[in-house]
């Protein structure tokens, strides 16, 4: 509701409140960091003393963290420091390698999804057609792909999208007075 | 003598009259001398409206001013001093062919007095501006700009308050079925006659987005259908607070359901903050655990092809839902059944079957048809050039 409010109020006071609130939520996002870490720890130390499948990989999830927490608060998080060397040869990597498998993903859920079994799924193929070559750097050349691909684009698949944005917005404004007016508190874990 | 004095004085009044002529003269060409020497460039100065108080408007005439109408400067300087008009600063530069004709001083300070001059100096000129000032940027308390935001939302809490108030009452709503939610019942018994767990993800929404609230009501009504199977129901976590109100959101529902002791805190965890170590832990789960129903609902960047990807190698029935349209398209292609748009926020009342929550629903529904009538107004407005109904939804 104060955040409600100060969307309407430019004044200081106003975003000093909304300073305030957020550096509250910082705090607690710190504090619930360290809650979810060691709920993390206890998971992990339990399959390990459990010696359930897998549990090595337990153990390289449970070392890796002490391992790094050590790195960080021993030599600090600077550039040059080990923590920052281990994050940029190990963990970017790693990141890296995760999100490369999408273009694998998208590729395989494309096949499953662009066959041309009935006439929507026929008109699905022909706009994913026309936008992937007129996108592309071949298919730009092409002036008539080009074009096609701009204006599906730029009018049905907008119009679509806004058409989800008001269904999200108005939707997103009725949970907010659910949860403002008390209607709906099963977040709180109440009924 | 009289005569004398008379003549005397005769003459002596025209000698005066002749030199006051000759003062009159002098002095009027010296005003105008002078008048056309001194013309006033003044700066106008105003409050920033709407604003926090710290921003003046700026503005000023046509440039060149006619003291510099020959030399037709490009660039000139324009200054500002704080409490006196005595240290003047630089602020920036006003080019000379600038059709704006002013500007906007930032980050001043709220209560303290600002002179402004425009100057321009050059080996053979030096012009300065007449001071303007001092003026002071004022705080606001109320953004005018938003009031059509205000009206919307009042009239927006209005229908939503109606509908509530007479689901207080009783009056019971007719909600049209959504697929994926009807499914729901299918894919936890699926889960069930398998043996296999559930798992449920909300993505990488912070707890005060209204989609994870959406997925957590979700992840009520789930949880107690789950605890009334005996199904167990994996919920790995990417932000520490999602985590910690997951479990009580789960405690309660297994309660409500009647067991309590089917809840198990260890199988809702925090993973990582990492939005690929969080897919690449998730997707671990999937291929060891392999649960036979896999529930996305939640806000979802790039991991949602990675995660509904994999759930459909293990063969997994897969309901999803988010706010975003763009990880929509994804989870259509590689989901059974995807909650799209709105369907997200109506799931917890479809679920629950709380009239108060359906109310709410049936409220945003009838806000829908005013929206849509709205829309074909403006477009009916645009097409014969009328713009003023189109602004009245610009904000500021």
């Amino acid at each position: 509701m104060i955040m409600l409010i100060q969307f309407f109020v430019p004044s200081g006071f106003s975003s000093d409140v909304r300073s305030e609130i957020t550096d509250w939520a910082q705090i607690i996002y710190a504090f619930a960091l360290i809650v979810g870490v060691v709920g993390l720890f206890k998971y992990h130390i339990t399959r390990i003393s459990r010696k359930e499948e897998g549990w090595v990989f337990n153990m390289v999830t449970v070392s890796s963290l002490v391992f790094m927490a050590f790195l960080g608060f021993v030599f600090g998080r600077g550039d040059g420091s080990p923590f920052m060397w281990f994050f940029n040869h190990m963990m970017a990597p790693m990141q890296a390698s995760v999100f490369s498998l999408l273009a694998f993903f998208v590729a395989s859920a494309a096949y499953r999804g662009f066959q041309a079994k009935n006439t929507e799924a026929i008109l699905l193929l022909l706009s994913t057609v026309f936008i992937m070559f007129g996108i592309a750097s071949l298919g730009s050349s092409i002036p008539l792909f080009s074009d096609i691909a701009n204006w599906i684009l730029v009018n049905p698949s907008m119009t679509a999208r806004r058409g989800i944005f008001i269904g999200v917005g108005l939707g997103t404004i009725a949970v907010s007075l659910r949860v403002i007016l008390g209607v709906e508190r099963t977040y709180l874990g109440k009924e | 003598m009289s005569i004398g004095i008379d003549y005397t004085l005769t003459g002596n009044v025209t000698a005066g009259k002749i030199f006051l002529m000759r003062r009159l003269i002098l002095a009027t060409f010296l005003s105008l001398f002078l008048f056309a020497n001194s013309y006033c460039y003044n700066l106008h100065i105003s409050d920033y409206p709407d604003d926090d108080g710290t921003r003046l408007v700026i503005k000023w005439d046509k440039l060149p001013p006619p003291e510099l109408a020959a030399v037709n400067p490009e660039i000139y300087v324009l200054e500002r001093a704080v409490d006196s008009p005595d240290d003047f600063i630089a602020i920036g530069t006003v080019l000379g062919l600038d059709p704006a004709l002013g500007t906007t001083d930032e980050a001043l300070e709220e209560g303290r007095s600002y002179f402004y001059r425009l100057t321009y100096s050059d080996s053979n000129v030096v012009w300065i501006s007449d001071i303007t000032g001092p003026s002071a940027p004022d705080e606001n308390w109320y953004n005018t700009k938003r009031t059509n935001v205000l009206i919307g939302i009042l009239v927006t809490g209005l229908v939503v308050g109606l509908y509530i108030m007479w689901g207080k009452k009783g009056k019971s709503y007719y909600l049209r079925p959504i697929a994926g939610l009807t499914a729901m019942d299918e894919a936890i018994g699926r889960a069930t006659e398998m043996g296999k767990p559930i798992l449920y993800s909300s993505g990488r929404g912070k707890m005060e987005r209204p989609a994870s609230i959406a997925s957590m009501n979700i992840l009520g009504s789930v949880c107690e259908k789950v605890a009334s199977y005996g199904t167990p129901l994996i919920f790995p976590n990417n932000d520490p607070v999602v985590t910690a109100v997951a479990q009580e959101v789960a405690r309660e529902g297994y309660t409500k359901a009647g067991h309590p002791d089917q809840y198990n805190p260890d199988n809702i965890f925090f993973v990582t903050d990492s939005q690929f170590g969080y897919a690449a832990a998730v997707d671990g789960i999937m291929v060891r655990e392999r649960p036979a129903t896999n529930l996305f609902f939640g806000t979802f960047e790039a991991e949602s092809l990675i995660l509904a990807e994999t759930g459909n190698s293990i063969g997994a029935v897969q309901i999803a839902g988010t706010d975003s349209s763009i990880q929509m398209a994804f989870f259509i292609v590689a989901c059974d059944y995807v909650l799209i748009g709105e369907e997200l926020f109506a799931a917890s009342g479809y679920l629950s079957g709380d009239p108060q929550v359906v109310g709410t629903l049936k409220g945003s529904d009838y806000l829908k048809v005013v929206v849509i009538v709205l829309m074909l107004l403006g477009t009916l407005l645009a097409v014969f050039n009328q713009s003023w109904f189109v602004n009245l939804f610009v904000t500021g």
